[in-house]
C-alpha cells in the first residue's frame, strides 16, 4: 500500500468522522492562531517601538541631569533639580571642544494651559533653540520655526505641534493668533508637522510628539517658568554630526560635563547620557520578553490541543478496533496500520495548523482596527505554526497508532 | 446469476494450482494438491498460571476444489482452529501448510501478506466497513496487495457481478440486506483469487431465505473450482459440504464424506 493511498484512508476516516474531526481540529486551530498573533502582535510592537525612537530624531544622545547609579535609581545632583546649564549646552555647541557634535538643543519643559480665545488646551510647553528642529528631525507645516532673534529678543512667540493647533483652533488658521499661557499673551508662528500620532500604546517611552507648543528657551525661563534658576535646563539633545561619530560625540559631550562640573570619577556624574540606540534595546528588550511570555501560554494551548488530537486519536482507535481486525485480516500489515492512523493524526494537526494560520492572517488585518497595535505576521511564522502543528499530530498520533498497530486481528474481530 | 467461468483471473489461478499441485507432490508424494495441510496441530492458550488446552494433535488434509465444513458445538475449538487456518493465529505444537507454505512459525508481518494472497475470509458478522461503498469494500484487500486503481475497480465489480450485485456496487452496506452484505463480503473474499475461502458461520446473522443464498452461492464458487472451508455449528448448513470434520474439546471426531449422498450433479 503506498503512501498516497494511505493518506486517502486517513482523510476518509477525517471526513467520516466529521464533528469530531473538527471539534479536535478546533483546538490546534486556537492554538496556532494564538501562537500566530501573539508572535505578531510581539513584533508589530517591536517594529513600532523602533520607528517612534527612530522619529525622535537621528544620531541623537539625550542628556539628563542626575546620574544613574550601577544598581540602577536615579540620583540627583544636589541642591537643585536640576544640573545641566544653558553653559553646558552652549559649550557642547562649540566645535573646537566637540567636533562630532552637529547640533545641540537644550530644553526645559513643563506642563502648561494654553489659552486661545475660550478654549483651553494643557499640554508641554518645551522651551527649546532653533536646532532642536533639526535635532528631532521635524519640519514646519506652516510658518516658520523659533529663530536666533526669538532667542536673543526673548519673543513671545510659540511653535505649535499639529494636534496642539487643532485643538485650540480647529480648522482656523492659527497663524498669527494669540495664545495666553500663564498669563503671557504669546503669538503662534507656525505648526510643526505631524509625524502621526504613536498612540497610546507601544509608545510608553515617547511623549505624543504631535502635542506640544514650542518657545525660545529664553523666554520659557524667564517668563514662563517660574521658580527654577534661570539658567538650567532639563534635558540637552545632542546630535552627532552622523551615526558613525555617535560615540565619539557622545565621549567629547562626556569628557566636556565632566570638566565643566568638575567630576573626577564616572560614579560621581551627575548628569546621564542616553544615546538612542540603547533607549530602543531597552524597549525591544522589554517587548521581546513580552512576546516570550505571551507565546508561552498560546504554546500551552497549542499543547492542549496536541493533547486533544492523542485523546481523540485513541478513542478513534478503541472506537475502530473492529474495522482494524479486518483490515489486518484481509492483509494489512501493523506497519501500515500505524502509519494510516499516524496520517490520520496529522492530518487533522495539517487542518488545524491551516486554519489557524488562516485564522490568525485574518485577525492581524481585523484587529488592529480594534486595538490600535500594529500586528506583523511573517510568512516564516505562518509556516512554521503548520509545521509545528502537523508535528503535533504526528508526535500525538504515534502512541494512539502504535497501540492500534498491536492489536492482534482475531481480538480486534471479536471484539463487539 | 451469470458465472463468467472462463474468465482469465481464473484460468492464472488454475496455473497457480497447479504451480501449487507440484510443489506438494513432490513434497508430500502421497498427497496430492493439498491447500491445506495440518499435522499434529496444538494451540494451548496460557491465562497466567492456568493453561487451556483450546486443540490438540488434530491432522487433516483439505484438498484442491474441496468444499469442507468444520463443524463443533461452542467450546469445541472450532473458532481456534479457524482462526489458525485463517493464518490470524498461529499454532503453539504441530505444523500447518497452507498452499504448501509452512506458516507456523511466521511473523504477524509474513502472516498478513499469506492472508492478503492467499486466504479470503467471510465472517458471520459481515464485517464491511460502513463508510465504505460496496465496491470500495470489495477492494480493500487489493489496497493491500498493491495493485493500482484502475484494476481494483475492474476486479471488485467483476467480483460484485459474481455474486449478483452488479447493480449495487454504489450503494453502502447500510443500505443492502443482510443477504446482500453477506454477498459482499463474499465478493470480497474472491477478489485476490485465494487458495482458500474461509466461512465462519456465514449463514449466522441471515434469515432462512437468504441463508440459503449465500449457501446457494458458496456452492456455484465450488462447482467452478474453489476451495471452501466453512465453520459451522449448524448441521443444515454443514450438510451443504462434501464432507465434514467434526470437532470437540480440542480434538477431531473423524472425517464423514458427505458429497455422493447428497447425490450432488
Amino acid at each position: 500500500m503506498n503512501i498516497l493511498e494511505t493518506f486517502r484512508t486517513g482523510l476518509e476516516a477525517v471526513v467520516t468522522h466529521r464533528l469530531r474531526s473538527s471539534l479536535t481540529v478546533l483546538g490546534i486551530m486556537i492554538g496556532i492562531t494564538a501562537v500566530i498573533l501573539t508572535v505578531g502582535l510581539g513584533e508589530g510592537a517591536q517594529q513600532q517601538v523602533s520607528s517612534d525612537i527612530s522619529a525622535l530624531g537621528s544620531n541623537l544622545l539625550t542628556i539628563s541631569p542626575g546620574s544613574t547609579t550601577s544598581s540602577s535609581g536615579i540620583r540627583g545632583g544636589f541642591g537643585s533639580a536640576s544640573t545641566l546649564t544653558a553653559g553646558d549646552a552652549t559649550a557642547l555647541a562649540s566645535k573646537t571642544v566637540a567636533p562630532d557634535i552637529g547640533a545641540v538643543a537644550p530644553t526645559t519643559s513643563e506642563s502648561e494651559t494654553l489659552v486661545a480665545g475660550t478654549t483651553n488646551w494643557t499640554t508641554t510647553v518645551v522651551g527649546t533653540n532653533p536646532s532642536w528642529l533639526t535635532v528631532r528631525g521635524r519640519s514646519m507645516t506652516e510658518g516658520r520655526f523659533i529663530a536666533g532673534h526669538d532667542l536673543t529678543t526673548r519673543a513671545d512667540v510659540v511653535v505649535l505641534g499639529s494636534t496642539t493647533a487643532e485643538e485650540l483652533f480647529g480648522v482656523r488658521d492659527s497663524i498669527g493668533q494669540p495664545v495666553t499661557v500663564n498669563g503671557v499673551t504669546m503669538t503662534v508662528i507656525g505648526v510643526l508637522n505631524t509625524v502621526g500620532s504613536s498612540g497610546s500604546s507601544g509608545s510608553s517611552t515617547t511623549a505624543d510628539q504631535d502635542d506640544q507648543a514650542i518657545v525660545p528657551i529664553t523666554t520659557a525661563s524667564t517668563q514662563l517658568f517660574g521658580g527654577t534658576s534661570r539658567n538650567t535646563v532639563g534635558d540637552i539633545l545632542v546630535q552627532a554630526s552622523s551615526s558613525s561619530t555617535l560615540s565619539a560625540a557622545n565621549q567629547e559631550a562626556t569628557a566636556e560635563l565632566d570638566s565643566l562640573h568638575q567630576i573626577t570619577t564616572p560614579t560621581d556624574a551627575d548628569f546621564t547620557i542616553t544615546p538612542e540606540t540603547s533607549l530602543l534595546s531597552t524597549a525591544t528588550s522589554v517587548d521581546k520578553t513580552l512576546t516570550v511570555l505571551l507565546g508561552g501560554i498560546a504554546g500551552i494551548s497549542l499543547l492542549v490541543g496536541g493533547i486533544g488530537v492523542m485523546n481523540i486519536m485513541l478513542v478513534s482507535v478503541t472506537e475502530r478496533i473492529r474495522e482494524i481486525g479486518l483490515r489486518k485480516a484481509l492483509g494489512a500489515t501493523p506497519r501500515v496500520i500505524r502509519r494510516q492512523f499516524l496520517v490520520e493524526a496529522s492530518v487533522l494537526g495539517l487542518i488545524g495548523g491551516v486554519l489557524g494560520a488562516g485564522l490568525g492572517v485574518l485577525g492581524a488585518r481585523i484587529l488592529p482596527h480594534f486595538i490600535s497595535d500594529p500586528i506583523t505576521i511573517s510568512l516564516v511564522a505562518t509556516v512554521g505554526a503548520i509545521v509545528v502543528a502537523i508535528g503535533i499530530g504526528v508526535v500525538f498520533g504515534v502512541y494512539p497508532a502504535g497501540r492500534a498497530a498491536r492489536l492482534a486481528p482475531i481480538d480486534a474481530l471479536r471484539s463487539e | 446469476m451469470t458465472i463468467p467461468g472462463s474468465d482469465d483471473r481464473y484460468r492464472s489461478r488454475d496455473e497457480d494450482t497447479a504451480q501449487v499441485l507440484l510443489e506438494s507432490t513432490r513434497e508430500h508424494p502421497a498427497v496430492s494438491a493439498a491447500v491445506i495441510e495440518c499435522a499434529e496441530v496444538g494451540k494451548t492458550y496460557r491465562n497466567g498460571t492456568l493453561e487451556v488446552e483450546a486443540l490438540q494433535g488434530v491432522s487433516f488434509t483439505i484438498g484442491t476444489g474441496e468444499y469442507v465444513a468444520i463443524m463443533g458445538p461452542s467450546g469445541s475449538g472450532k473458532s481456534t482452529l479457524m482462526h489458525i487456518l485463517g493464518c490470524l493465529d498461529v499454532p503453539t505444537s504441530g505444523t500447518y501448510r497452507l498452499a504448501g507454505e509452512d506458516v507456523s512459525a511466521m511473523s504477524e508481518e509474513e502472516l498478513a501478506h499469506v492472508r492478503n494472497r492467499r486466504i479470503g475470509f467471510v465472517f458471520q458478522q459481515f464485517n464491511l466497513l460502513a463508510t465504505l461503498s460496496a465496491w470500495r469494500n470489495v477492494e480493500l484487500p487489493l489496497v493491500y496487495a498493491g495493485v493500482d486503481r484502475a484494476t481494483r475497480r475492474d476486479r471488485a465489480l467483476a467480483a460484485l457481478d459474481r455474486v449478483g450485485l452488479a447493480d449495487r456496487v454504489e450503494h453502502r452496506p447500510g443500505e443492502l440486506s443482510g443477504g446482500q452484505q453477506q454477498r459482499v463480503a463474499v465478493a470480497r473474499a474472491l477478489v485476490t483469487d485465494p487458495a482458500l475461502i474461509l466461512a465462519d458461520e456465514p449463514t449466522g446473522n441471515l434469515d432462512s431465505v437468504s441463508a440459503g443464498d449465500v449457501l446457494a452461492l458458496m456452492d456455484e464458487l465450488h462447482r467452478s473450482g474453489r476451495t471452501i472451508v466453512l465453520i459451522t455449528h449448524e448441521p443444515d448448513v454443514a450438510a451443504a459440504a462434501e464432507r465434514t470434520i467434526r470437532i470437540k474439546d480440542g480434538q477431531l471426531l473423524g472425517a464423514e464424506m458427505a458429497g455422493s449422498e447428497r447425490g450432488r450433479p
